[in-house]
């Protein structure tokens, strides 16, 4: 069991809301993710629906370049969305 | 004995099962393989445990008097138990608990699919509840039937050992005590003795699956449905009911 790959677990909360990324945890294969993840995630009913990906699938950018990636959009609040005035019907947003 | 009586002693019987198993489970807590699998056998305690609180309950009531859930629970002495001897085995190891979980949870997802149409609304309520739980716990328990079987050499030979040496448990499922006669006869329950062979036919082919060998008939043990207990069921109790027979009536 010490050789099982490690699996990122992703549970969607509710209908209509994307699926959120909750942590990770081993299992055998994908079908065994899903299993354990249901007993170690969603025990509280936490969830109604669960991904699994192996983490070594998922690239991840490089902390080391987190300026130049993410500090340009800082200055830029004309792509922000806030100068809208949303319908109170409208959640989510 | 006439059909009250039955059906308090019916009710105990399912209790108990759902009891003493819940509490071998529990075993487990801190002590799995691993931690995916240790949460996974202490959920199923929990199922088992909240299917107990409700069957006790139910039974609390017939009895009528002082009974309540936990005096059934927790002053009851061995011989007053009617679990099937197959409950109270130990744990041993992970594939012994696995081969125990699987025998019967392949013999209760039928069984409480059919009391779920049972004349007791109450029953079929309960009954309802737990097909949903034990349809899960039979896909974890025959996914890892097929695992150990179908992993390394030395799962497979522990999958196998789990499988014969409890295999002499399993007769008792079938039989029919007297309190239960009365019940199956006034479609109060499922008859146990009409599942014995679909219950074959679906542990033969997980075996298969696993690459395991069904086991050869040989003789059955029984007793636990009226009460005869194998050793075990006393060291159960002592942990289970320390604290209320230390303490009588004790609150938390």
């Amino acid at each position: 069991m010490k050789n099982w790959p490690l699996f990122e677990i992703f549970i969607r909360s509710k209908s209509g809301l994307n699926h959120k990324h909750v942590g990770s945890l081993h299992a055998a294969d994908a079908a065994m993710a899903i299993e354990n993840a249901r007993d170690v995630y969603t025990r509280r009913q936490e969830g109604i629906s669960i991904w699994v990906v192996e983490s070594k699938y998922i690239s991840a950018s490089d902390p080391a370049d987190s300026d130049p990636f993410f500090e340009p959009a800082q200055d830029k609040i004309y792509r922000h969305p806030t100068f809208y005035d949303l319908p109170d019907e409208v959640k989510h947003m | 004995m006439d059909l009250q009586e039955a059906k308090l002693k019916y009710i105990l019987h399912l209790a108990d099962n759902a009891l003493i198993l819940g509490q071998r489970l529990g075993e487990w807590c801190g002590h799995g393989p691993v931690l995916e699998q240790d949460m996974a056998m202490t959920n199923i305690s929990l199922d088992y445990l909240g299917r107990a609180r409700l069957l006790f309950q139910y039974a609390a009531e017939i009895k009528g008097g002082n009974t309540t859930e936990d005096s059934l629970a927790f002053t009851r002495n061995e011989w007053e138990y009617e679990n099937v001897l197959l409950v109270e085995q130990p744990n041993t190891d992970f594939a012994f608990t696995v081969a125990r979980q699987f025998f019967l949870d392949a013999f209760q997802f039928p069984y409480f699919s059919l009391l779920r149409s049972g004349k007791d609304k109450r029953l079929a309520d309960i009954a309802e509840k737990t097909v949903k739980e034990t349809a899960y716990h039979l896909k974890w328990s025959g996914e890892w039937v097929i695992r150990l079987g179908d992993g390394t050499d030395i799962s497979r030979q522990k999958m196998q050992k789990a499988i014969d040496e409890l295999w002499t448990y399993t007769g008792e499922l079938f039989e029919v005590a007297d309190y239960e006669r009365l019940m199956i006869d006034g479609q109060f329950a499922p008859d146990v003795a009409a599942l014995k062979n679909d219950w074959e036919t679906k542990v033969s082919e997980v075996l298969k699956v696993a690459g395991l060998e069904m086991p050869a008939p040989i003789w059955m043990q029984s007793g636990g449905k009226t009460g005869k207990h194998s050793e075990h069921l006393g060291y159960i109790l002592a942990d289970l009911q320390y604290m209320q027979r230390a303490y009588p009536g004790m609150e938390w």
